[in-house]
C-alpha cells in the first residue's frame, strides 16, 4: 500500500497546449524511475491519452464500469507492456459527463491510492464541469502553458480557481518554447511568464518535431531513451517532481555565436 | 516598467517595440481586470468618484491623471496617478458633533 499517494492534476485552461502529451511522457518517465504511476484520463468528452500511450487497442473497461461496480479496478487498468509500473485508467464515454460528480472522482482517486505512488490526472480544457471533476481528484497541480498571450491568460484563470480549491503546490511547465524567437524578443520570455503567473517553474519544453513523430507511433518520447530536447525536458520534469535538483536551462540564453551575443546584449534592461 | 536596449533603439528609430514587450504589457493590463473581477462600469464610476473627492482638495491635471488597475504577484491594486496643479484653499470642516 502506498504511503502517501500524490495526486497531480495536469491542466491549462486553454485547449491544445500540451496537457495530454505531458501526462503521457511524465507517466512513462516516472514509471522508468521506479515510481508506480497511474494516469487517469479525466477528459471524458475527448479522450486521447490512450492513443498517445499506444494503449488504445487494449481498453476493455473504463472508469465508468468501475464506478458502476460492474468490474474491478484491476480489470479496468491498462498496464503498459514495456513499463509495467505505468497503468492507464481510461475515461468512460462522453455520456458519463452528465452524471459524473466530483465525489465519483474522489472515489476513483481513493481506489487508485491503494496501488500507486503517483496519480497523474489529465484534465480537459476549459473550466466547466469536466475541470471541476478533475480537480476533485487532485491535491497538487501542474499548470502547462505556452508563451502566448491567450494561453497565459487562461492559465491565470485556472490558477485562480486552483487556489480557491486549496490545491498546493501549483507548478508551471512552459511548453513549445522557440529559443530563437525568445532571444529576439518576439516571444514572451521565460521570466515574463513566471513573473506574471507567479508560479515556480517545474520545466521548460521547447518546440520539438519529435513530439509529433512520437504521437504518430503511440510511443512517448520518454519511452525509448530518445535524446531529443523535449524528451530530456520531460524526463527532467519527472526528476524535479521527485525532488531531484535538476537546474533549468533557458534555451534562449544558451545559443552561441555573435548573433546570439548581440541579441543578449539587446535584451539587457537599461531602465 | 522595464525597458531593454532593444526597446530603446526601436523607440529612437521610431519602430514598433518588440512584440514580446507589447504582449507582456497587454497581459498585465488584462490580468489586472480578470483578477479583480470588477465590471468595467463600476470601475468607471469609482474612477469618477475618486477624482471628484480629490478635486475638492486639490486642482488636478485631468488630462494627465489616471486611476487604473495594476497587478503583481497575483495581487491587484488600484493605482491612482493624479498630477496636482495647485492646492485649493479648503476650510477644514468642523468635526461632526459626537464623532
Ligand atoms: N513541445 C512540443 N513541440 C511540438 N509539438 C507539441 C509540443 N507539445 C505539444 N505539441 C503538439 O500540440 C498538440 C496538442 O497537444 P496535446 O494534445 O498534448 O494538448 P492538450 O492540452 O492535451 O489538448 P486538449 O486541450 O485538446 O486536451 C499535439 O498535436 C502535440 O503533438
Ligand atoms: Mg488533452
Amino acid at each position: 500500500m502506498a504511503a502517501e499517494t500524490r495526486y497531480i492534476l495536469i491542466c491549462s485552461g486553454k485547449g491544445g497546449v500540451g496537457k495530454t502529451t505531458l501526462t503521457a511522457n511524465l507517466g512513462i518517465a516516472l514509471a522508468k524511475q521506479g515510481v508506480r504511476t497511474a494516469v487517469l484520463d479525466a477528459d471524458f468528452g475527448l479522450r486521447n491519452l490512450d492513443l498517445l500511450l499506444g494503449l488504445e487497442n487494449r481498453i476493455v473497461y473504463t472508469a465508468q464500469e468501475v464506478l458502476a461496480q460492474t468490474c474491478r479496478l484491476e480489470q479496468a487498468l491498462v498496464k503498459h507492456k514495456q513499463q509495467p509500473n505505468l497503468a492507464l485508467l481510461p475515461a468512460g464515454n462522453p455520456r458519463m459527463l452528465e452524471w459524473l460528480t466530483p465525489d465519483d472522482m474522489k472515489t476513483i482517486a481513493a481506489m487508485l491510492g491503494d496501488l500507486f505512488d503517483v496519480v497523474l490526472i489529465d484534465c480537459p480544457a476549459g473550466i466547466e464541469d469536466g475541470f471541476k471533476n478533475a480537480v476533485a481528484a487532485a491535491r497538487e497541480a501542474i499548470v502547462i502553458t505556452t508563451p502566448e498571450v491567450s494561453a497565459v491568460r487562461d492559465a491565470d484563470r485556472v490558477i485562480g480557481l486552483l487556489n480557491t480549491e486549496g490545491i498546493s503546490p501549483i507548478q508551471l511547465v512552459l511548453n513549445r518554447v522557440r529559443p530563437k524567437m525568445m532571444a529576439n524578443q518576439e516571444m514572451l520570455a521565460v521570466s515574463d511568464v513566471t513573473d506574471i503567473l507567479a508560479l515556480p517553474l517545474l520545466g521548460l519544453v521547447v518546440e520539438d518535431e519529435q513530439v509529433i513523430v512520437s504521437t504518430n507511433r503511440g510511443e512517448p518520447l520518454t519511452l525509448n531513451g530518445a535524446n531529443s530536447p523535449a524528451a530530456q525536458a520531460y524526463t527532467n520534469v519527472a526528476r524535479r517532481l521527485r525532488g531531484d535538483d535538476v537546474p533549468i536551462v533557458d534555451p534562449s540564453q544558451e545559443r552561441q555565436g555573435l548573433r546570439a551575443k548581440i541579441s543578449r546584449l539587446m535584451n539587457t534592461k537599461i531602465f | 516598467m522595464s525597458l531593454t536596449l532593444r526597446d530603446a533603439i526601436n523607440r529612437l528609430l521610431g519602430r514598433q517595440p518588440a512584440s514580446a514587450s507589447t504582449a507582456k504589457q497587454r497581459l498585465q493590463l488584462v490580468l489586472a481586470h480578470d483578477r479583480s473581477d470588477l465590471n468595467p462600469e463600476l470601475l468607471q464610476q469609482m474612477r469618477r468618484e475618486i477624482l471628484e473627492v480629490v478635486s475638492r482638495y486639490v486642482e488636478l491635471d485631468l488630462d494627465e491623471g489616471d486611476v487604473s488597475l495594476a497587478t503583481e504577484d497575483r495581487v491587484t491594486a488600484l493605482v491612482a496617478n493624479l498630477p496636482i496643479k495647485r492646492a485649493r484653499d479648503v476650510v477644514l470642516p468642523a468635526p461632526a458633533a459626537g464623532a
